[in-house]
């Protein structure tokens, strides 16, 4: 009997594992289809990324691109840039640091970026489960009608609303917050951001975790867990509050991908040093080694994230596991 | 024994056998309540929808009307009535919108005592007011536009996946989900750097990755619907599979795309508004929301009224379309209100 369920146990693991792999093998093609994508998209990109072109003589301009190899076929252009990847080589920038490596300019840049996401995402989701739980055990009370209030405005506004609100009346009249990001100060510099970015997931942990509680209130297992004679704490924390936070953890994650053209937003608006403000003075200024390089570096952020969200699914919830496994 | 008949003749007394005679009932008068008016009569009930009918038809008719109506015009350039503070006639009496910077008159020292700029003027003397209007009739234009080809491309391809399923079915899939792993914003800021920026190729970079979420509606409200008993029932009778789509499964989704079409035309401005604020809006001198964002924010706290207003237009824009789309979603689908 043990061994049959350990058996069964090993089974699921490795149906388990084998989901996984074949999940990562899509996305590694997936991956390669749209660098393939991006690549041919640049390729059609007009004017030239050299700088005051207009200056150059039609043999400086040509000497120019032999130099970077834009002279050779795109498909042979587009194979040697993958292996140069594969090798952590993302190409050189044309104009805006003339020369430099890619890689080392986006490096730090992507720690900034995922730094002020991951806290806006954290914060967001933190407070927008307190509320949620708040809103549904107090339902059609003051902090249930003003939860969802909030839920609307954060749900409907883009970011920079909140953005501009905050560093005109809290950054400039008040001045408790710095305006522009410094880099001597990067955690007081970095809160009027996360606070305006992390409106978007705050509203919608709100709302996901609201009706999840609204729901399992009704649901059969917490009539049982009553009638048991379940203290009321207890069968909030033990059944409502356990139960909800791993459906809030599935819609959490992608969440997350949606504060990528937030914070690109907030990143110009703070002017922070990051992966978003590199790209927008890339993109106006045709620099496309850098644009082509952030662009993939989000598609991967992207692909990543929904990734970890298929395989979360899967993790935390045993019906889909049980599905899976029978497959 | 004898008590147990009494009870019952006591029963009797009690309770009446209803009369079998129908014809009460068929004189009776029913009223017919269409799906659509009851659909009507549930979104309105909803507090937040009504106001958000509310909100979008003033948007839209301020839109029309302001910027014919009024003495300037989007693009005229007034050297010598820049910056100008928002004075409006009425409420000046108040000392709110009076036209003053601290307690000097800004509009006596630009030579114009009697002119009346809304929303004040930009930093090349250009109406705020009518270029809000205008800028809101630009965005509005692109989302509306770009959204109607999202649901004829989403609907077509939904269709035609979901309904002849197999191979066909599977490829499509394939095809959407690569185009869907690349992030909007990605493909958005690409095809606009690719094509230059302009009114027709802002919203052709719009619909290119906004059809996929329409199209996996529409299919899984065709894989709902297609094997149901009236669909079948079409089929028997022999039905080509065209009338079947269209007559059968279509109406039947009707729904579900008039839900997504709503919800889409709000992430359709704010998509537009970002393009504008990476420097990729419209051209000037047109200006949408977004452009009109991104000019006025560098002078936001010196002056606060250049973004203020287009803002503030464009916040309670979205909020209108997303509660009407709250409550459509809610009124069509009442389980889940």
């Amino acid at each position: 009997m043990a061994q049959a369920v350990m058996k069964k146990q090993r089974g699921q693991s490795s149906a388990m594992g084998h989901y996984v792999a074949e999940r990562l093998a899509i996305a590694v093609v997936t991956l390669f289809l749209i660098l393939f994508i991006l690549f041919m998209l640049l390729s059609l990109m007009p004017g030239s990324p050299f700088n005051n072109e207009e200056k150059l003589s039609p043999d400086q301009i040509a000497a120019l691109r032999a130099h970077y190899g834009l002279d050779k076929p795109v498909l042979e252009r587009f194979f040697l840039y993958v292996w140069n990847m594969l090798h952590g080589d993302f190409g050189v920038s044309y104009n805006i640091q003339t020369n430099m490596p890619i890689a080392r300019m986006v490096g730090p840049r992507i720690v900034t970026t995922l730094g002020i996401g991951f806290a806006a995402g954290v914060v967001g989701a933190i407070a927008g489960f307190l509320l949620g739980v708040l809103a549904a055990l107090k339902q059609r009370s003051g902090w249930d009608t003003a939860a969802t209030i909030i839920a609307v405005l954060g749900v409907s506004l883009p970011s920079f609303v909140f953005a501009l609100g905050l560093s005109y009346f809290v950054g400039f009249k008040l001045g408790w917050f710095p305006i522009l990001f410094s880099a001597s100060d990067p955690i007081r510099s970095a809160v009027l951001p996360v606070i305006a970015l992390s409106m978007f997931p705050l509203a919608s942990v709100e709302r996901y975790t609201r009706s999840e509680i609204v729901s399992i209130l009704d649901s059969d297992f917490m009539l049982l867990a009553k009638s048991k004679g379940l203290p009321g704490g207890l069968l909030i924390t033990h059944h409502v509050i356990r139960n909800t936070l791993i459906s809030v953890l599935t819609v959490f994650v992608p969440m997350l991908v949606s504060l990528m053209s937030g914070s690109l937003v907030m990143e110009k608006l703070f002017s922070i040093p990051g992966l978003g403000s590199l790209y927008i003075t890339a993109i106006q200024s045709n620099d496309y080694n850098v644009v082509l390089a952030i662009s993939f570096i989000y598609s991967v952020i992207f692909i990543l994230s929904m990734l970890l969200v298929d395989i979360l699914y899967v993790v935390v919830d045993p019906r889909i596991r049980i599905a899976g496994g029978s497959d | 024994m004898n008590t147990s008949t009494k009870e019952l003749t006591n029963e009797e007394t009690l309770f009446s056998l209803a009369s079998s005679d129908h014809s009460e009932a068929d004189e009776r008068e029913y009223v017919n309540y269409s799906y659509v008016r009851e659909t009507l009569h549930r979104f309105l009930a909803n507090r937040g929808a009504a106001i958000s009918v509310v909100i979008i038809a003033v948007i839209v008719v301020m839109a029309i009307v302001c910027p014919m109506v009024s003495p300037y015009t989007f693009s005229d350039v007034n050297s010598r009535q820049t910056n100008l503070p928002p004075r409006i006639p009425g409420i000046e009496a108040f000392g709110i919108f009076d036209g003053t910077v601290g307690d000097v008159d800004a509009y006596t020292k630009a030579g114009c005592p009697d002119e009346y700029h809304f929303f004040g003027t930009d930093n090349l003397g250009r109406d705020i007011w009518v270029r809000v209007w205008t800028g809101t009739r630009i965005s509005l234009t692109i989302a509306f536009v770009a959204v109607i080809i999202d649901v004829l491309i989403g609907v077509i391809y939904g269709l035609i996946s979901g309904y002849f399923g197999g191979k066909i079915d599977i490829l499509m899939q394939r095809f959407t989900e690569v185009l869907s792993s690349i992030p909007q914003l990605v493909i958005v800021t690409l095809m606009i750097v690719v094509m230059k920026p302009g009114l027709s190729n802002i919203v052709i970079a719009l619909f290119i990755t906004g059809w996929i979420d329409m199209s996996r509606i529409v299919r899984a409200q065709v894989l709902k619907f297609k094997n149901q008993e009236f669909a079948l029932a079409a089929r028997t009778l022999g039905a080509s599979s065209w009338s079947i789509i269209f007559k059968e499964i279509l109406p039947n989704a009707l729904s579900q795309i008039v839900v997504t079409f709503m919800f889409s035309i709000p992430n359709a401005i704010f998509l537009e508004a970002f393009l504008a604020f990476v420097g990729l809006g419209v051209p000037a001198p047109i200006a949408s929301l977004g452009t009109m964002i991104n000019d006025g924010y560098k002078s936001a706290m010196v002056y606060p009224h250049m973004v203020v207003a287009p803002v503030l237009v464009l916040a309670v824009l979205m909020l209108g379309f997303n509660l009407f789309g709250d409550g459509l979603r809610d009124a069509i689908d009442p389980e889940r209100a």
